[in-house]
């Protein structure tokens, strides 16, 4: 564990100082290129989504498999009083997670009164159902016409930068939850339930104030999406595969339970998904775009056998076998 | 004073009475040792005081307090602390993360609530298993550790549920020293439930016996084991010694 130590808000260990100095420079490092760009940023999108995913599940153990209900919820909150009322998207920021935290309350009542794979099914079916309600309510949604606006920059990078503090600002109040009283108790009900009730932990409580987190940062990176993209759609925002689904390998391949496991597992999701996306970047055949779902579940069986921590989770393993790797090869030469 | 009276206790299964019309006192400082056979109900009255399950009727009132319907969690703030039989570590936490979840009940603090895992840890004698993860924990440990969360919490009254089960007979002579201590010096009151005899003889000031869910002897330890309806309790009706020795 990671939590023996105490860490001021602001205070970085040395590895989250060169990680936050990589990610502030990395847009200008690709200043040559917006499609890259516009990567990063999404890159960043992830991070929170993967944060707010792994509070709830890898910390809490509460498993969503519906994350997707409040991003859209978050897109939506920024999306419609501009549709109706030309209100600022820039709003949501403020108004989407408010909006998706007083919607996760609701669904808390729900969905904690269902165990292990049923919350896991009662969670994706909010997100489906909102997605449908979304859809067929056209006077309010505009249906799956959706919602455009003009975004306020060409540039990418006031985005990038407003994405990037985003995603820092959520690792920092991750790393200050999970080193405080709330992080513990999170962590208790995730282990056992019934021995966190009887060290006077209420269990209610505390799983609705980590969905309430979660949805909040979910929320905001829904808004953020709204205000980047500049159209959103239901099949966009609730989607079940690349919204809910792609939340939970994020988390995964970063390391369930981890502080910066959501971030390694951006990185990596987004560059294997563009990867076979772009059929090697333009340089494969054009058939391997259409692998990348398979590649992903091929990477979730490979991580769940081989690695189950994820990449930062098993991190000293993997430095290990790199090192004894290492060493054979230095042994031959 | 008495700090617990639990009074006509019963709980309802369906059909099957598991405790029934139970009632006695626990006096402040006292160690009170519940025995009965296997399914006699000892467990099932720890689960109804600190309310993971449900009291069918009956009443049970701590420091003057009705708690018989108060929440699991609240029962643990108002201070009962408990054991498992079968222990339940925080299996991925360190052992002192373990004991500052406990302590988190009553302080706010990390430092404060570390402190206070420090000062249990050793009292448990499991300062030098501080940062392994509790599932790599042997038995004897984990029974340890089940009493270290518990006192972590800072109750008042402590129901220790067989946490001497499973140990070597070292072990068992370290378990009843710590659990003299917890009332000694820390002037915890226990209610503690034990199969093995050495250790609810030597520390019980008072045995409570039940047997279905009834109580069938109270009082002093040497009396109530020989009490002929608690030796008939656990060995029968039909029982007699000189049959077994003559065969």
């Amino acid at each position: 564990m990671t939590n023996n130590t105490q860490n001021g808000f602001f205070k970085l260990t040395k590895f989250e100082f060169t990680a936050i100095a990589i990610i502030m420079i990395s847009p200008l490092l690709f200043s040559w290129s917006m499609y890259f760009q516009g990567l990063l940023i999404i890159v960043m999108l992830w991070i929170i989504l993967g944060l707010s995913w792994n509070l709830m599940a890898g910390y809490t153990g509460q498993v969503s498999f519906g994350h997707a209900a409040f991003f859209g919820i978050g897109a939506y909150a920024a999306a419609l009083p501009y549709f109706h009322w030309r209100i600022s998207p820039w709003w949501g920021l403020i108004t989407g997670p408010i909006v998706a935290v007083a919607f996760g309350y609701f669904l808390g009542k729900l969905v904690f009164k269902l165990k292990g794979p049923y919350f896991a099914l009662g969670t994706l079916a909010s997100g489906e159902i909102l997605r449908i309600i979304f859809g067929e309510e056209e006077l309010i949604t505009n249906g799956h016409n959706g919602i455009f606006y003009m975004t306020t920059w060409t540039s990418k990078l006031p985005y990038f930068y407003i994405a990037a503090a985003l995603a820092i600002f959520s690792i920092l109040i991750i790393r200050k939850i999970i080193q405080s009283k709330l992080g513990f108790y999170f962590l208790s009900i995730r282990e056992d339930q019934d021995a966190a009730e009887a060290l006077g932990i209420d269990t209610v409580k505390y799983k609705n104030l980590s969905l309430a987190i979660s949805a909040a940062m979910a929320g905001v990176a829904g808004a953020f999406y709204m205000i980047y993209m500049g159209f959103i759609d239901p099949e966009v925002v609730f989607a079940l595969h690349n919204i809910s689904i792609i939340t939970i390998l994020v988390g995964i391949i970063g390391g369930v339970g981890t502080i910066w496991g959501p971030a390694v597992g951006a990185i990596v999701m987004i560059f294997i998904q563009e990867l076979f996306r772009s059929s090697l970047f333009g340089l494969g055949p054009e058939w391997l775009s259409r692998l990348h779902s398979l590649v992903f579940g091929a990477l979730v069986v490979l991580i769940i056998l081989y690695m189950a921590g994820g990449i930062v989770g098993d991190w000293p393993i993997i430095a290990n076998k790199i090192k004894s790797w290492k060493n054979k090869t230095e042994g031959q030469s | 004073m008495s700090i617990l009276e639990i009074d006509g206790l019963t709980k309802h299964f369906g059909g099957l009475t598991a405790v029934d019309h139970v009632s006695f006192e626990v006096q402040e400082g006292e160690i009170l040792g519940l025995i009965g056979p296997n399914g006699s109900g000892k467990t099932t009255l720890f689960n109804l005081i600190n309310s993971f399950y449900t009291v069918s009727s009956g009443k049970i009132i701590f420091n003057k307090q009705d708690i018989t319907h108060l929440k699991t969690n609240e029962i643990a703030k108002a201070g009962i602390g408990r054991t498992f039989q079968v222990v339940k570590p925080l299996k991925r936490l360190s052992v002192e993360d373990n004991v500052m979840a406990g302590a988190f009940a009553r302080e706010n603090s990390f430092s404060g609530a570390r402190e206070v895992a420090h000062e249990v840890l050793k009292f448990c004698h499991l300062d030098d298993y501080s940062q392994m993860k509790a599932d790599s924990l042997p038995i004897g440990g984990r029974k340890r550790l089940e009493i270290a969360k518990a006192l972590a919490t800072r109750p008042s009254l402590l129901l220790l549920d067989e946490t001497a089960a499973g140990l070597n007979p070292t072990e068992v002579v370290e378990a009843i020293q710590i659990m003299k201590n917890i009332r000694d010096e820390l002037g915890i009151t226990i209610i503690i439930v034990e199969h093995i005899m050495k250790v609810i003889m030597t520390i019980s000031d008072r045995i409570l016996a039940i047997a279905h869910g009834s109580t069938i002897a109270e009082g002093k330890p040497e009396i109530v084991a020989q009490d002929p309806a608690v030796i008939q309790a656990y060995l029968g009706s039909e029982f007699n010694i000189g049959d077994h020795f003559n065969a």
